[in-house]
């Protein structure tokens, strides 16, 4: 096996609100090997974008890294000082926003935009910074990108934005793409074709991919491998072709049953309950009062994330005896 | 069956201002204008969901629009309950309302954040009923109830609910005065995977109870699938092919709507599907148009695209503009 590009080992992210402390995120490990797409799914409350926050460095007060380390290649991101981490971030980790149109900066043509990040992180000059940014942004697919650098984010469509984005985040030719719901709210056509390029170019570059989505059809076509989080924690992670072959945490077939889909019928299956609150979150499973399988002791204690084959963990008891 | 909603010939087009306006007429051509809606037809039945599917900026919320005359038909007829809403105005217009309701997508930003679940429920009883003080509250108590709002919640405002609780404040709203068509614009769209499936259930139960009909606008076509009875899918102003659910789905035939569904990613990694790629992007629907509207983008485009198809029948139910079929 590869060295691994990013691990994360037993991550808590903790804020503290005015009702008590939320561990947001609890004890999550995950590893991601260079040219990898790794999907993170769960309901929305279930840690995913935090998850992504900390690997960024960019949980503020109230909230912060209660313990853990995050190794992107070999070196713990949790321990580097601001200026050091600046740098990964730019030109080691990009990262693709939910919401492009907000995270383009509105008084700064989208050229200019990833200009200057060409100018800061790899040192270009203007004239080659600005070049590369075009050049960028016809590698993303966009059309008359002479134009288009020169225009503004509320001068394109929505899905014009979301390749502006990953254009940007591609620039630098980072090795890892922190990519957060970068399909949700685009129409189909436009969302099949960023998945594409952003499998495309992971591929071409080398990149591996940290794909945050709630959307279980987007991650069947695009990932390698899968975890799934519920209420801050992994409760599942395996090869994308056994998940959806043999998903067998109770909350992950929750998952899979509660969606519509157009390639066959179902009958549709909300998942119990809600997502538990996290002020006072139960000490057993977080899963177990939603789930039909719980026992007494799922409500007292917290399974631990176990292989039940190579490469395929699961954190439930019931999956325990099949050694 | 009857059928409760009938537009003809929809069309409603947006003139353009300023200085493409001016030079148009004084080059003396016809003033610009965005054809959103243009020359729409369909009808729905009674305790029948109609899916009008396709892209942003197709036309399928000016439709939902006109047909709610919330935005007046440039032309056409919207025949609901065999008469046309297109000539009704003020007071005469006011009195369907009652008939007709709407649900829209952004559950926070469709309610008054000033009025608690029950005034919120009342007031449409209030403004198109003739029920008495005790009978509204009546009617308000048994329709939170129906849509699963807790009396607990009765008094509570819209800053303290949660986003699946908002939106079945709005659908318990839109369906207090007993409508017969509801109009639901992408009413799960903003809503979490597991919300979005209790939304779902909970709109089909309340259709079957009450015979309700849906005219249900969606982009997204798995949802649309599990809903509706029939589908008409839209591009560029103009419906391309209409077909009971399972037909349209099983043998879709418009390369448009090819595409759209295998575009749609299904939690399979193992499945085999077709894909029909569109190549760029959708023109703007303020330059005129010849022939197919899918022209330009369509692999599958022949000498005869020239011409603009026809929505024709090719069998019973399924229609579809393309010359190919």
């Amino acid at each position: 096996m590869t060295a691994p590009l990013l691990e994360i080992e037993d991550l808590a992210v903790r804020f503290d609100t005015e009702d008590g402390p939320v561990e947001a995120v609890d004890g999550l490990g995950l590893r991601l090997a260079p040219g990898e797409i790794l999907g993170l799914v769960g309901e929305s409350g279930s840690g995913k974008s935090v998850t992504a926050y900390a690997v960024l460095g960019l949980v503020r007060p109230p909230g912060r890294v209660l313990r853990g380390s995050i190794r992107f290649e070999g070196r713990d991101l949790l321990a580097l000082p601001e200026a050091e981490l600046r740098r990964v971030r730019g030109a080691g980790i990009g990262m693709v926003w939910q919401s492009p149109r907000t995270a383009l900066n509105p008084v700064l043509t989208v050229g200019h935009q990833i200009a200057r990040l060409l100018r800061h992180h790899r040192g270009l000059p203007p004239r080659a910074a600005r070049e590369r940014a075009v050049e960028m942004l016809r590698l993303v697919g966009i059309p008359e990108p002479e134009r288009r650098a020169r225009q503004y984010a509320h001068q394109l469509s929505g899905g014009m934005c979301q390749r502006v984005m990953i254009a940007m985040a591609l620039a630098t030719q980072p090795r890892l793409l922190l990519a957060d719901e970068p399909t949700t709210g685009l129409d189909v056509l436009v969302a099949a074709r960023i998945m594409e390029l952003l499998k495309d170019l992971g591929r071409r570059t080398g990149a591996a991919i940290l794909l945050i989505t709630h959307d279980l059809g987007t991650v069947a076509e695009s990932c390698d491998r899968v975890a799934v989080m519920h209420a801050g924690q992994l409760v599942e992670t395996a090869p994308v072709r056994t998940l959806f072959r043999d998903p067998v945490h109770p909350y992950t077939r929750a998952l899979v049953a509660a969606i519509p889909r157009v390639d066959r019928e179902v009958a549709l299956e909300p998942i119990p309950g809600a997502v538990p609150s996290l002020l006072h979150a139960p000490p057993g499973c977080r899963y177990a009062a939603r789930c039909a399988l719980a026992t007494g002791r799922c409500r007292q204690e917290r399974p631990a994330l176990l292989p039940i084959a190579p490469d395929h963990q699961v954190a439930c008891f019931a999956a325990e005896p099949v050694a | 069956m009857s059928i409760v909603l009938r537009v003809e010939r929809l069309v409603r087009h947006f003139p353009l201002r300023g200085p493409a306006a001016w030079a148009a007429r004084w080059r003396g051509a016809p003033p610009p204008a965005v054809r959103a809606v243009d020359g729409v037809s369909f009808a729905i039945a009674e305790g029948e969901t109609l899916g009008l599917v396709g892209e942003s900026g197709c036309g399928k919320s000016t439709v939902a629009r006109c047909v709610l005359r919330l935005l007046d038909p440039t032309s056409g007829r919207i025949e609901f309950e065999g008469e046309d809403l297109a000539a009704l105005r003020g007071d005469a217009l006011r009195r369907r309302r009652e008939r007709l309701q709407m649900v829209f997508q952004d559950p926070t930003a469709s309610l008054n954040p000033r009025l608690s679940v029950r005034d919120m429920v009342e007031e449409p009883l209030r403004l198109h009923t003739r029920l008495a003080p005790r009978e509204r509250q009546a009617r308000v108590a048994e329709v939170l109830e129906e849509v699963g709002l807790g009396r607990e919640l009765m008094d509570r405002y819209p800053h303290e609910l949660s986003g699946g609780q908002r939106q079945r404040a709005n659908i318990a709203r839109a369906i207090a005065t007993r409508p017969r068509l509801v109009v639901l614009d992408e009413p799960t769209s903003a809503l979490d995977v597991s919300l979005r499936s209790r939304v779902i259930l909970l709109l089909e139960r309340l259709r079957e109870r009450h015979a309700l009909s849906y005219l249900f606008i969606s982009h997204d076509l798995a949802t649309v699938k599990y809903l509706a009875q029939r589908v008409a899918v839209m591009y560029l102003g103009s419906v391309v092919e209409e077909a009971p659910t399972t037909e349209l789905f099983a043998r879709p035939l418009h390369p448009y709507t090819r595409a759209l569904i295998a575009a749609v990613p299904v939690p399979d990694p193992e499945a085999r599907r077709e894909r029909l790629v569109l190549s760029g992007e959708i023109p703007s629907p303020i330059a005129p148009r010849r022939g197919c509207p899918l022209r330009g983008r369509c692999p599958l485009e022949r000498e005869a695209c020239a011409a603009e198809p026809p929505l024709r029948e090719v069998a019973p139910g399924h229609r579809v503009a393309c010359h190919l079929v």
